[in-house]
């Protein structure tokens, strides 16, 4: 075979990929925003005293986590419209890895609460903490440092899963890498290359995710 | 004039559902056999080899499998092997499973207590029959919610064989969403598949995952 290798269309091709990578992070912090605001409210309907409420939030967390996000996303990018959000490929892209990330945020978050002892709760409202409070101060920061871990991660998971977002043409690094690709015919050159960009990005998350948990929650506990 | 979804379409799809099956099954028995191999490098007690493992661990973990496709499916048509759709594909999920299947077994050999080997040295054995006989039995009891859990991932992930143009389920749902004109309702139906496959293996898992913490706290 005849084939050599060039690399150099990766280098002319840069800036577009480092404004991919920018594009990707942002998809990812903006799906994740959503994620956490469907994992807190679903939390909350999930232990309500409503049983069909209850039901929807179990059944939702079970779809979810249970088909790919190839096809939620899909299956999103068609639904939307119908309901009246006609939205471009990225906002629909938000939406699908805020709905898949949200089912698994529910997960982390109900596991952080149950992780509160509830003679605490009793303690903060015996010390006439009221239930803002309560939940503030006595559940929602303890909780939060339990959660952190598997949280951050869910945020990693949840930049990789966006690159399938390149499926609906949204803008983010996979979709970048894809219009060079076809541009230049190197595909090889370019998903190599693009690979280890991704690697770059989720070590880089992971070393400042560690520095913000050594910094916020290294106070003791006992 | 376009055909409405009906048993033809879904038949068509029950087709992508056993391609689904199959390259699951081939990734899974392919990853459980690499993925021993890496779990055993990895918890081998050589600095060099246990780093190079972690490595090659991060760095499938630290990035999206539709890449790591990409690079195995483009990288296998660069070597000149005329190679099927369906065996690139495989072999890009065989080592991404390697990788995690590793990972989570090289956990569950370090879970198994200490003391289990050292009795085990003592007694003479092995190392061959030390893992085989005393750590390895104990490690795959410990591993396998872990691993049922993997096994739903990676069917999910076989998904993504779709956007490298290999027809399973997703990518049948999109021929067929593209035929009949009813996305919504293929997709349903898609989804609802996925789902009849993967839920009773979490429902499973699940289960096992709290009968093992409850025998812990004995």
């Amino acid at each position: 075979m005849g084939y050599t290798l060039d690399f150099s269309v990766v280098w002319h091709a840069m800036p577009a990929l480092l404004w991919g990578c920018v594009g990707t992070l942002g998809l990812a912090l903006a799906g994740m925003t959503l994620a956490m605001t469907i994992g807190v409210a679903g939390v909350a309907a999930r232990d309500s005293k409503a049983a069909w409420l209850r039901a929807i939030v179990i059944g939702f967390v079970e779809i979810v986590r249970n088909t790919p996000f190839l096809v939620q996303i899909f299956f999103l990018f068609f639904a939307l419209p119908l309901i009246g959000l006609k939205l471009n490929p990225t906002a629909t892209a938000i939406i699908a890895l805020g709905v898949n990330g949200g089912a698994y945020a529910i997960e982390i978050i109900r596991g952080g609460v149950q992780s509160i002892h509830k003679g605490q709760v009793e303690a903060g409202y015996a010390l006439g903490l009221h239930k803002g409070q309560v939940f503030r101060f006595i559940v929602l920061k303890p909780a939060l440092r339990a959660i952190y871990p598997s949280l951050t991660g869910q945020f990693i998971m949840l930049t990789l899963t966006s690159s399938i977002c390149s499926a609906v043409s949204a803008y983010e690094l996979t979709s970048v890498a894809q219009r060079i690709e076809s541009d230049t015919f190197r595909s090889f050159e370019v998903y190599f290359f693009v690979t280890f960009l991704y690697l770059a990005i989720s070590w880089l998350l992971m070393l400042g995710f560690a520095v913000v948990s050594h910094r916020v929650f290294s106070y003791p506990t006992r | 004039m376009t055909p409405h979804f009906g048993l033809p379409e879904f038949g068509f799809l029950l087709r992508g559902l056993q391609w689904t099956m199959l390259l699951t099954v081939v990734a899974f028995v392919g990853g459980c056999t690499a993925g021993l191999a890496v779990a055993l490098l990895r918890t081998c007690g050589h600095k060099g080899v246990e780093w190079i493992t972690r490595i090659y661990i991060g760095i499938f973990q630290g990035t999206p499998l539709l890449l790591q496709l990409f690079v195995v499916y483009y990288g296998l048509a660069l070597t000149g092997l005329k190679l099927d759709a369906f065996v690139a594909v495989a072999i890009g999920f065989t080592v991404n499973a390697s990788a995690f299947l590793g990972e989570i077994w090289r956990g569950a050999i370090q879970a198994v207590p200490r003391g289990q080997t050292e009795a085990a040295m003592a007694l003479g054995l092995h190392y061959s029959s030390r893992m085989r006989d005393i750590v390895l039995p104990q490690a795959i009891r410990i591993s396998l919610p872990a691993t049922i859990g993997y096994l739903v991932q990676l069917i999910k992930g076989t998904s993504l064989a779709a956007i490298v143009g290999f027809i399973e389920l997703a990518r049948a749902g999109q021929i067929v969403s593209n035929q009949t004109f009813q996305p919504l309702l293929v997709f349903g139906v898609v989804g609802a598949m996925y789902f009849i496959l993967c839920w009773p293996l979490s429902w499973w898992g699940s289960r096992m995952e709290a009968r093992l913490a409850l025998a812990g706290q004995r």
